[in-house]
């Protein structure tokens, strides 16, 4: 009998071979490997950074030499060799761009593999697009329409040079330089990344996107977001991630802070699709990401986002409840297939009266992958009347895989409010011939089983996002599922 | 249409179906009776093609097809539907997002484009009217939550929008009381033509006084042991099965 079954399911998510895999032959810059004060000199150098951000670097990189990787996540992996990685990669060639004409064709057509088209994201969804490749952006757009808001979205390096005031009086509040490991390593060496600055009481018109994408061979990717939302205004930021095949891991650090002043609301989206290595489990990308969002009196941040790809994931998306009556929320999807492992959730710090947080996180492993949930929720003493709730559900498929929750709870207040709802469960024989005899094969039926099961989380994420993170998820279990 | 031949079959090697023999016509209802552990719903699940089983023997043609040769999604393009006695949850799909995937999948398989949303929409629209179901049901997540005869009435609704060829109603009228037996039975009749088929499994000839069936068969520790019309229901409900055992003996 020919039917599919879920060890043939199995058998082709192992031979399924990353779809993004291919690698742009793009000239680069690339600085010689290894990291020394002269070496995070030089970067700031480079970018013709003003004496303050050098001095912030070098400060950094003195922290992070005194500094050792975290070790408490549920993952397991050979340390990166920090000597071993250049820190620094350009596209070599790239003058002001106007128009995409100007884009290297090649760069381009990797878009074009990838399904992103810059037309298409301008015309269809009103998108700014800021596209990272290798850390330095190439594209801006709607830069213009944005600038008559008083709205600032450019690559960070550029905000550097033309509105250092706001980034010198925001660049590492939310997260310190010895914040962290990874945190402090990113603010010695990040290269490039996203500012944005919505005045007061403006609402962005468009959703603002990035789209990152790691090419160069061996080096790694040091992102920095930053993202300040002025009292009363709003923004919708999304974040999406793809990157080509390689055989050496390698290293994603990036650090997001994002600051929602009182009144103000920022929503945060990310789709993360990062190279997972192959079904050996050998290669793919080290995604140890920090990101924090502060919220001041009255103010809103949502974190959603979807994770399907990276070799690790090491990542907690936070929000700092600063301000009475400000809200925090985290929807998550964390997809792990093969030896893939992840650790992911986010911390929600109540420190204002009234704040509200709610976390719906989840987790879908296949393969022989590991993935965890890990939250904390802390309310502190002053935090009167704070309220959290907590989802965490596990979808499971196959025998190899793993998925753990570790929910920290912390609370010193005795009016504050938590629930914690935990669930796993297995996509079963039963739901697959239930689907089967309706006409639905296998492979259809697991994306619908999954898609179902994320619902609460993708209905979070904008529209054309959305439709997107959808299709990401099918991909990833297109081979995952079996 | 449905040509099953000397049938055998087990589970974990043990025989379940001990040779049995069943034909079906176009334009027919079948009625399977007998006492738990008959392998009542083994047979539907084999004809539907659950992986479970080992044919040992025998054949099962639709249409002059060999159905053991066709996966599970495969028959039910052809045109067999199962509603199932113990119809699974799928918690975030909606009733509407289900049966749009089952109906979108099985026209890509004939190689037609996806329904248009507006001719999928009247469509659910009369079927659900059909069976009398809410349309704040159609939304909730698929039979989670539901209750026994919700599940059941679903079921229909997706024969009703599936248009099978052969449908197999395996105890259908468990858990279902009396106003939805009457529901879900007049849904059925009013979906039969001359070109399709039904077979019900049940327990109980309760169903059958609204499902009127053209045969009854008595299936007994793997087979078909005895065949006859609307009557022999209404003998099993009073002498129960104890005497077609002393027959057999015999």
């Amino acid at each position: 009998m020919s039917k599919y079954t879920e060890d043939d399911l199995e058998q082709e998510l192992k031979t399924k071979e990353y779809k993004y895999g291919f690698y742009t032959e793009i000239e680069s810059e690339t600085f010689a490997k290894g990291l020394s004060e002269e070496v995070v000199i030089a970067i700031s150098k480079k970018k013709n950074e003003p004496d303050w951000m050098t001095d912030w670097r070098l400060e950094a990189y003195r922290v992070w030499k005194t500094m050792k990787e975290p070790e408490w996540a549920n993952v397991h992996y050979e340390k990166p060799k920090f000597q071993e990685i250049a820190y620094y990669s350009a596209p070599k060639a790239k003058p002001k761009l106007n128009s995409l004409d100007e884009v290297d064709p090649e760069l381009l057509d990797t878009f074009k593999r990838l399904g992103i088209s810059l037309d298409e994201q301008k015309k269809l969804a009103n998108v700014a697009v800021d596209i990272v490749i290798d850390s330095v952006s190439v594209a801006t757009t709607f830069k213009k329409s944005l600038g008559e808001k008083g709205i600032i979205f450019m690559p960070i390096s550029e905000a550097i040079q033309e509105h250092p005031e706001l980034v010198r009086k925001y660049l590492g509040t939310v997260i310190p330089t010895t914040d962290n490991f990874y945190a402090a390593l990113n603010s010695a060496v990040f290269s490039d990344g996203s500012f944005c600055y919505i005045p007061k009481g403006v609402r962005c018109p468009m959703e603002l996107s990035t789209y990152f994408r790691i090419n160069e061979g061996g080096t790694g990717q040091f992102e920095r977001t930053l993202v300040v939302a002025d009292k009363g205004s709003y923004v919708s930021y999304l974040e999406g991630c793809t990157a080509p095949s390689r055989d050496e891991n390698q290293l994603h650090a990036a650090v997001v802070e994002l600051i929602a002043m009182d009144d103000a609301e920022i929503k945060y989206s990310t789709v993360q699709n990062w190279y997972p290595g192959n079904k050996e489990g050998k290669g793919g990308v080290y995604n140890f990401v920090t990101k924090r969002a502060l919220c001041e009196t009255n103010a809103k941040v949502s974190w959603t986002q979807v994770e399907t790809g990276s070799a690790i994931t090491w990542k907690y998306p936070s929000c700092i409840l600063k301000g009475n009556n400000s809200v925090g929320e985290f929807y998550s999807i964390a997809v792990t297939n093969n030896h893939q492992q992840a650790d992911t959730g986010t911390k929600m710090i109540h420190l204002g009266k009234n704040t509200r947080s709610t976390i719906i996180s989840k987790g879908i492993s296949a393969g022989k992958s590991q993935n965890s949930y890990r939250g904390l929720v802390q309310i502190s003493p002053r935090a009167e009347n704070a309220r959290n709730f907590s989802q965490c559900d596990s979808l499971l498929m196959g025998n190899d895989c793993g998925a753990h929750t570790f929910p920290y709870i912390e609370v010193k207040n005795k009016t504050a409010q938590i629930e914690h709802e935990a669930t796993t469960s297995k996509i079963g024989e039963e739901q697959l011939f239930y689907c089967n005899q309706r006409g639905i094969d296998t492979e259809k039926a697991i994306a619908l089983i999954v898609n179902g099961f994320s619902k609460e989380v993708l209905n979070n994420l904008p529209m054309e996002f959305a439709v997107e993170a959808q299709k990401l998820l099918e991909i990833s279990l297109e081979g995952s599922v079996g | 249409m449905l040509k099953i031949e000397n049938l055998q079959a087990s589970i974990d090697n043990k025989l379940i179906l001990k040779g049995l023999n069943l034909e079906v016509k176009a334009g027919e209802v079948h009625a399977i009776m007998g006492p738990n552990g008959a392998g009542k719903s083994t047979l539907a699940n084999i004809i539907a093609g659950k992986d479970d089983y080992e044919i040992s023997s025998g054949t099962i043609e639709l249409n002059g097809e060999d159905l053991s040769e066709l996966a599970p999604e495969e028959r039910a393009h052809n045109g067999v539907f199962l509603s199932f006695q113990y119809p699974v949850e799928i918690p975030g799909v909606s009733v509407t997002n289900f049966i749009k995937t089952a109906i979108n999948q099985t026209r890509k398989a004939k190689g037609l484009e996806d329904m248009p949303a507006k001719e999928m929409l009247k469509m659910i629209r009369e079927k659900s009217e059909l069976l009398e179901i809410d349309r704040k049901f159609l939304s909730r997540s698929l039979n989670e939550g539901f209750s026994g005869g919700e599940k059941k009435r679903n079921e229909i609704f997706q024969m009703a929008m599936l248009e099978p060829k052969l449908a197999i109603l395996d105890e259908t009228d468990s858990g279902l009381d009396i106003d939805a037996l009457r529901i879900v039975a007049n849904g059925v009749n009013k979906l039969k033509s001359k070109d399709n088929a039904v077979i019900v499994i049940t327990h109980y000839q309760r169903l059958l006084e609204y499902i009127v069936p053209d045969f009854v068969h008595v299936l007994y520790d793997g087979k078909i042991v005895k065949t006859g019309d609307a009557s022999l229901a209404l003998e099993l409900e009073a002498k129960g099965y104890d005497w077609i055992k002393e027959e057999l003996v015999q």
